[in-house]
């Protein structure tokens, strides 16, 4: 049976990984090369690293961290963060990355969707998208934003996705602005939405606290893959021990001897 | 000397680092000479089928890999690597493949989400020696949304739960290849590789030893 996912994400700025709060401060969470060793011990399932800055130089950065990552690592790894073009997803992949995901730039021209997927295949392309609740909607509404949380658009984020799947993403990274960072659980309304309305696998990402957050965007939310970053890298639960208590929760999880 | 098959899969470079690792002696060869006369062979793969024979036979690749094969040298194929031996392929409205061995290639049915992608459990049906000393169960890294049905039964090295039971790994001698990527499963995955130089005649890296 297939399992269900564990995702470290690990921040990146100039080449240090770091940890924001509602995507704004930063606090120094160590060397990333370091940290992915150690989730990849203790059984993480898939590495993910955002690039926070997005330039050209923080690119190049990028591309030699995943490659000292894709040598010691031997797992599916994924970047995101400034992709915009065909040529960016290409030096991603060729670096070894697994999968890379788009986010403003896809959601500016979805026909860079289906272009990396034509050429790459869907199952490297991660459609990754940041909504905010709109606190007056009532069914609920998420609105995307861009440019890491800056810029408000007019896109839903449940059109969104499906738009996305239909273009050619394989999947589907779901961050909620207004849980992340917070540790006050992930928003499983915004991920029940997008997985009721999609067939390919949706991952939650932003708020994780506790262990009962990781659970619970897989049973209530029907998340396929659960992302988080502080409760890990700061080691408040391992990764090992957040996979033991979901598989404890009755969900198929990978629990191999790990060493 | 193992040859790696280089007609331009995406999953070269983490073969190549995944082989590192455990220890091989190996080259990087699109050369058919060199793959026609290699000790042993691995074929690795990703993306479809019609790309992948385009890519076999403008690489002029194909025929060397089948002689190899013939030859009795042990050979791994990986993903489109375990594909491509089958006669024929559905995707691409229907591909001719290698025909090394009998059966074909055919799409999940609906109601499966595809591709089949993640971690899931290999049930070994045999004892194999690419899988000496990993356990039954252990999970492996798949992305595929095809999968092989070998007409002999007795091809059938392994499989695997998803709505359906599939082959996830084939064998025939030392002919071995497996659906999901060793590459990218973890440690059971790198003992897939130490296994196979081994069945190569090389002597792995202490710690897979």
């Amino acid at each position: 049976m297939l399992t269900r996912r564990v995702i470290p994400c690990l921040d990146v700025k100039n080449g240090r990984n770091v940890r924001g709060v509602r995507f704004s401060a930063d606090v120094d969470a160590g060397d990333p090369v370091e940290l992915a060793a150690r989730y990849d011990r203790e059984g993480a399932d898939e590495l993910v690293f955002y690039d926070i800055t997005a330039s050209a130089e923080g690119r190049n950065i990028m591309v030699d961290l995943v490659e000292r990552v894709a040598s010691q690592v031997f797992i599916p790894l994924s970047v995101g963060g400034g992709v915009r073009t065909i040529d960016d997803m290409y030096l991603m992949l060729r670096s070894g990355a697994e999968k890379v995901s788009i986010n403003s730039a896809a959601h500016r021209d979805p026909d860079l969707i289906r272009a990396c997927a034509d050429r790459f295949g869907s199952q490297c392309v991660v459609l990754s998208i940041d909504a905010l609740r709109d606190p007056e909607s009532d069914p609920p509404r998420w609105t995307i934003y861009l440019n890491g949380g800056r810029v408000r658009t007019e896109l839903d984020a449940v059109e969104t996705a499906q738009r996305g799947q239909d273009l050619g993403a394989g999947e589907i990274v779901l961050n909620s602005i207004d849980a992340d960072g917070t540790r006050e659980g992930y928003d499983v309304e915004f991920l029940r939405a997008v997985t009721e309305s999609v067939s390919i696998p949706v991952v939650a990402s932003g708020g994780a606290g506790s262990l009962e957050h990781l659970r619970d965007a897989v049973t209530l939310g029907n998340a396929h893959a659960v992302l988080a970053a502080s409760i890990f890298h700061f080691e408040v639960y391992s990764v090992r021990e957040a996979k033991e208590f979901m598989a404890a929760s009755g969900i198929p999880m990978r629990l191999d001897p790990y060493r | 000397m193992i040859a790696v098959v280089d007609y331009g899969a995406g999953n070269i470079h983490s073969v190549a680092r995944a082989l590192k690792r455990v220890g091989a002696a190996f080259d990087v060869t699109a050369e058919p000479a060199a793959v026609a006369a290699a000790d042993a062979v691995i074929l690795p793969g990703v993306g479809a089928a019609a790309d992948t024979m385009r890519g076999l036979r403008y690489a002029r690749v194909d025929d060397p890999v089948v002689a190899a094969i013939a030859r009795g040298v042990p050979y791994l194929g990986i993903c489109m690597g375990l594909q491509v031996l089958f006669d024929r392929s559905e995707e691409d409205d229907d591909t001719p493949c290698l025909g090394v061995l009998p059966g074909d290639v055919v799409r999940f049915p609906e109601g499966l989400e595809v591709p089949h992608m993640g971690w899931n459990q290999v049930r070994q049906v045999e004892n194999s020696p690419l899988f000496a000393g990993v356990p039954q169960d252990a999970n492996f890294y798949f992305v595929h949304s095809y999968f092989a049905r070998p007409s002999d039964p007795a091809r059938v090295s392994g499989t695997t739960d998803y709505g359906l039971e599939f082959t996830s790994v084939v064998r025939r001698d030392h002919l071995y290849a497996t659906q999901f990527h060793p590459e990218k499963s973890g440690l059971v995955g790198l003992r897939i590789y130490a296994n196979f130089i081994r069945l190569a005649g090389q002597t792995p890296a202490p710690e897979f030893d």
